[in-house]
This record gives C-alpha cells, sequence and structure tokens, in this order.
C-alpha cells in the first residue's frame, strides 16, 4: 500500500499548487481505469490514511529546509539584527540596540556616493538596454541555427572569470593601452583620451560584464513577439520607430524589466569594477559596503547599508512582479 | 500649390511597393555588422588576453614580439598554480553538491506540501535577486558567529549556498513539462518512491539537471564578489589572486593561464554540444 503517503499529502494541501498537480491527474485516471479495482483503491484519496514516517519525503524536503533557513534566513536576520547593534571600528561591536547606523547611512557623504552609484546603475541599464534591442530585433529574423550560435556565443565569456575580464579592459582603456595606442599611431587623435580610472571606465566595465545579463531576457521576449502583429502594425502603415514603441516595447516589457533588474543590481554592488576600472575615485554603494566590512570594521554600519540596499532590491523586484514579471525567470 | 495628381507619386508609391533586393540587402548587411560589434565587445577583453600571453614583454602595452615563455612560467609559479587548483576544485565540488541538492529539493517543492512550505520558496529566491555584496557580507556575519574559520570551506559551503537556487529553477521548469500521471504509473507497478525517483523522475529531468549544473559550474567559475568576503586572508582563488596583484602589475603568465582555461571550456563545450546533438538524432531516428 505504498500509495497512502502519497495520496494524503497530496490531496490534503493541493490549493497552491500548479492545475498539472497529481491530484487532479489521478482522479481522472481513476476515472478513466475504474475496472482496474486494485489499481484504483491503491491510489484513491478516499483510502488515504495519515502516515507518521516518509522517508522518501524527508530526502526530498529536508535538504531544502536545511538549506533555506541556514545559509538564507540565519544569514539575513542576523545581518538586520547586526544592523541595530552600536559598532566601533574595531570589528567589534555592543550589544546594545540603536539606529545610530542608519541614520550614519543618510550621512550627506554617504547620500552622494549612493546618488552617484544610482545615477551609474541608470546609465548602465540604458546602455545594454539600447544594445540589447536591436541586437535582439535583428536576431530575431535569422535561421535558428545562427540564432543559437550567437546566444551561445553571447554565454561564452562567462566561463571566463569577469575579474580577469576586467583586466583584460586595463590592457585596452589605459592611456598607453591598445585603444588609445592604435588610435594615435592612426592619427585619429592626438592625445590619448582618459577612458579608465573615471565614471566611464566604471561604466565601460559595468555594460561589459552585464550586457548578457540584458540580452538574454529581451532576446527571448523579442522572439516571441508574433509576428503577425509586427505584419500588421506595418500594412497598417507603422514606421520602424512606432512598430517597435507601440509593439515591441509593451510586449517585452517584462523581459526588459527582467534584464534591467540584473543589470542595475549588480551595477551598484560590482566594487571590484569600481576599484580597477575607476580607480578608487569614484566609490559606488558596494565599496561603500565592503569598506565598512574589511577595511573600517564598522560591521554593524555596514549591516545596515546592506539593508537599506536590500529594500531597494526588494521593492524593484515586487515592481517586477506587478508589471507581470515571472520570479522563475529571473537569472536564468 | 501646383495641382498634383496620383500619377506623380508613381514613382515614389513605386518605391516604396517594391523593397528593392539591393535596399534590402544592405539592410541585412548593417544588421549583420551590429551583431558582429556586439559580439566583438563582448570578446575583446578576451582576445587581447590571449594575444598578449604570447607577447615577449612583461608589459601589457604593446606587442613587442612572438614567446611561449609565460606558459612555461605559469609552472613556476606556485601561488598563482594553487589559486587554480583551489577555483577548479571549489567549482567542481560547489557544482556537484549543489546539482544534487538543488534536483531532490526541486522535486519535494513540487511533488509535497509541508510546513512552511511557501516561505521556503520565497527565500530560494532571495539568492537570486539580492545583490551579490550582500549575500557575501551576510555569509561572512553567519559564518564569523558560528566561529567557522574562513578558508577553502567557507568559499566553498558560500558556492553552494548561491547555485542551489539557480538549480532549483532550472530543474523546476523541466518538472513542470511532464505528467505525473507516468509517476504514478511506476508506483501502481509496484515501484517504490525512490526507485520511481531514480528511473522515472530523473531521467525526465534530465536537460534541467544538466543546464542547472553548467549554471551552477559558469557561476562557480566567474564569481569574484562572494569569494572575496567568505575566504579570509589564507586562501587564494584566482579572482582573488589578480586582485590582490592588480595594484603591483600582472604578469603574462596569468594571461597564460587564461588562455588554457578557455581552450580547455570551448573544447569541452564543443563535445557536449556533439554530444547532444548525436542523442538528439538517435531520438529522431
Amino acid at each position: 500500500m505504498k500509495n497512502h503517503n502519497h495520496a494524503f499529502s497530496s490531496s490534503s494541501e493541493t490549493t497552491q499548487k500548479s492545475p498539472s498537480s497529481s491530484t487532479s491527474i489521478k482522479n481522472n485516471h481513476n476515472q478513466s481505469f475504474s475496472s482496474d479495482s486494485v489499481s484504483s483503491v491503491n491510489s484513491s484519496k478516499l483510502f488515504r490514511k495519515p502516515s507518521g514516517f516518509d522517508g522518501f519525503k524527508i530526502f526530498v524536503t529536508l535538504p531544502v529546509i536545511i538549506y533555506a533557513l541556514l545559509l538564507i534566513f540565519a544569514p539575513l536576520v542576523y545581518v538586520f539584527f547586526l544592523s541595530f547593534l552600536k559598532g566601533d571600528n574595531y570589528g567589534s561591536y555592543d550589544y546594545e540596540i540603536t539606529i545610530k547606523n542608519y541614520i550614519e547611512a543618510f550621512d550627506p557623504t554617504f547620500l552622494k556616493i549612493f546618488f552617484t552609484s544610482v545615477l551609474i546603475g541608470l546609465i548602465t541599464t540604458f546602455i545594454c538596454l539600447l544594445i540589447s534591442y536591436p541586437f535582439s530585433i535583428f536576431l530575431r529574423d535569422k535561421p535558428e541555427k545562427t540564432r543559437s550560435l550567437i546566444i551561445k556565443l553571447v554565454m561564452v565569456p562567462f566561463l571566463t572569470n569577469s575579474l580577469i575580464r576586467t583586466y583584460g579592459w586595463i590592457t585596452l582603456l589605459r592611456k598607453n593601452g591598445v585603444i588609445n595606442y592604435s588610435l594615435v599611431s592612426l592619427g585619429i587623435i592626438n592625445e590619448p583620451f582618459n577612458l579608465m580610472y573615471n565614471n566611464l571606465g566604471i561604466i565601460i566595465g559595468m555594460v561589459y560584464t552585464l550586457l548578457p545579463f540584458m540580452i538574454l531576457p529581451v532576446y527571448s521576449a523579442v522572439s516571441k513577439v508574433d509576428q503577425n502583429l509586427l505584419d500588421a502594425a506595418e500594412d497598417l502603415g507603422a514606421g520602424k520607430l512606432k512598430k517597435f514603441f507601440r509593439v515591441y516595447l509593451p510586449l517585452t516589457l517584462p523581459g526588459a524589466f527582467n534584464g534591467s533588474l540584473m543589470v542595475f543590481i549588480p551595477a551598484i554592488g560590482y566594487f571590484f569594477i569600481a576599484d580597477i576600472l575607476g580607480g578608487g575615485k569614484s566609490m559606488i554603494i558596494g565599496n561603500l559596503i565592503k569598506n565598512q566590512f574589511l577595511t573600517a570594521r564598522n560591521w554593524p554600519l555596514g549591516a545596515a547599508l546592506s539593508i537599506l540596499l536590500l529594500v531597494m532590491t526588494f521593492g524593484l523586484v515586487k515592481l517586477y512582479q506587478k508589471i507581470g514579471g515571472d520570479l522563475d525567470e529571473l537569472g536564468g | 500649390m501646383p495641382n498634383l495628381v496620383l500619377s506623380d507619386f508613381e514613382p515614389i508609391l513605386d518605391k516604396v511597393a517594391t523593397k528593392k533586393p539591393s535596399d534590402h540587402r544592405r539592410k541585412t548587411f548593417w544588421r549583420n555588422v551590429f551583431i558582429a560589434l556586439v559580439l566583438l565587445f563582448l570578446f575583446m577583453p578576451i582576445i587581447i588576453l590571449v594575444v598578449f600571453s604570447f607577447n615577449s614583454s612583461k608589459m601589457n602595452i604593446i606587442f613587442t614580439g612572438f614567446t611561449f615563455e609565460w606558459y612555461g612560467k605559469l609552472f613556476q609559479n606556485e601561488n598563482l598554480l594553487e589559486a587554480f587548483r583551489n577555483t577548479i576544485l571549489i567549482a567542481v565540488l560547489s557544482t556537484t553538491i549543489s546539482t544534487i541538492i538543488g534536483t531532490i529539493s526541486a522535486v519535494g517543492l513540487k511533488k509535497y506540501n509541508f510546513f512552511g512550505e511557501k516561505f521556503i520558496g520565497k527565500l530560494i529566491y532571495i539568492p537570486i535577486v539580492i545583490p551579490e555584496i550582500v549575500l557575501g557580507i551576510s555569509l561572512l556575519s553567519i559564518f564569523t558567529l558560528f566561529k567557522l574559520e574562513l578558508g577553502f570551506f567557507t568559499v566553498l559551503l558560500a558556492h553552494i549556498s548561491f547555485s542551489i537556487p539557480f538549480v532549483i529553477t532550472s530543474v523546476r521548469s523541466t518538472l513542470y513539462s511532464f505528467s505525473p500521471s507516468i509517476e504514478e504509473a511506476a508506483e501502481d507497478l509496484g515501484a517504490s518512491r525512490f526507485e520511481t525517483f531514480w528511473y522515472v523522475t530523473l531521467p525526465m529531468i534530465k536537460p534541467g539537471i544538466i543546464s542547472g549544473a553548467i549554471l551552477a559550474f559558469t557561476l562557480s567559475l566567474d564569481d569574484v564578489v562572494i569569494s572575496y568576503f567568505t575566504a579570509g586572508p589564507g586562501t587564494n582563488t584566482l579572482p582573488l589572486y589578480i586582485y590582490s596583484n592588480i595594484k603591483t602589475g600582472i604578469t603574462p603568465d596569468v594571461n597564460a593561464l587564461t588562455t588554457l582555461m578557455l581552450i580547455f571550456t570551448i573544447v569541452a563545450l564543443l563535445i557536449s554540444s556533439k554530444i547532444e546533438t548525436k542523442n538528439a538524432l538517435k531520438r529522431k531516428s
């Protein structure tokens, strides 16, 4: 009678399961094979009985429970707790509850870094959108084989660590680097540009590192747009821009927002790009948090800054769900 | 205003009505150029790294001459080799462990309802959406709280931790694509729950498991931020080695190592896609 446990567990709390869940199918199955009495008795919900021990259920649910509580929930709760403690600069803290860290987080110097960082993040996101849309629309008409090859090629750079690729950009961007050297020796410019050790360098590095995260969701959304709608728009006299703003954009908004999340959130946190290509002149929120944890060693302040960043992130994710985005499609 | 009749527009109308093939070809050409430029942008620093691994000058500025010297030097740089070994070991171990846990978790979350299931289901999205730096500092904090010594083990644990959710979402997408009646048939025919899982469920969700594992492996190789916070002073991984040497200057043996890794991964990808198409053909015939 091995089906008892299963029947019990799948029937008693089914409500939020997907329509294809086992219960409904099981019912069909029982009806269509009702002549086979043994099978229908075995899997019938009527004959279920609560059972104490289910080895398989424990095997497939216990690891995820332990994992989620121990490695996701506990660390975040602890950081939340830390953010209300009184810190000093020696890496220790008093167990005294205070909101001082949150007040300090709104210090003008921090606010300035915050705004610079958000601005860099927004510019990066916008440039990525600006590249991903034409790229996806142009790719749409290509034969299936070409498309899948090019999408694979977009993924290949990921197989080299992003820090190593950022290091590769130094060779390209610095004053006597490959780009300036070529431009000067070709006589296109007289003086080498300052392509790095400023905000431009940070933005180039961010766009480069995060572009694939935008291309993949935007491409997947664009390739699902119905060709008939595009033909109809064209037949009714819509120009290229109108076709984009009235057909493509509304239909691909969740995809674009998905990509924007996957670009914007890292773009305010990737301190190593700001360090290497920004030359430490501009800080982003990531640098701020890193410094509080590793250099200034004021963990509670760093924790408060992290919680604020987290609140902002959850706000954006809620917004994404509101416009019809699916959590399962994020980051995949 | 002169009197215009329809025939005056005919040349224009002709132009609009019949898109000339040369026009079309030109459009396609510029579209291809755009796609190629985006790909070039994505590959540029990698191409540069590869080219300069053969450069006879120690400085990565201009190409002074061709040499294999750095490939030899690479095998004398103990620190770099150790960083490389750690990176690969962490990637392989964290991929294996997170793929196993992620796969059974996806099955458990779909098949069973349990106390707090909704809450757990929400929690597993958190590592996907939150900034890596927040994940990094929160793991650092909890490791310190539990007095775990930062090092190889904590980096491994951190990598497992951020990979599992990606495996779960990847497996879940294939899990919903087949009917549960297939599993029930197996159980009706006398297979135990474990046997059904092993012989029926697993083969059907294999594509999701494989793509989840590839994702986990890639994420582990690509990670900088979380390793940075959880490694502690004693442990070296490739990104940490580069980060600590970037101010003093990096020698081209790093380029050489990157080139070798790149060749290895591309060959592995080609082989896997060959096997994939072969299997697809077999299934067709």
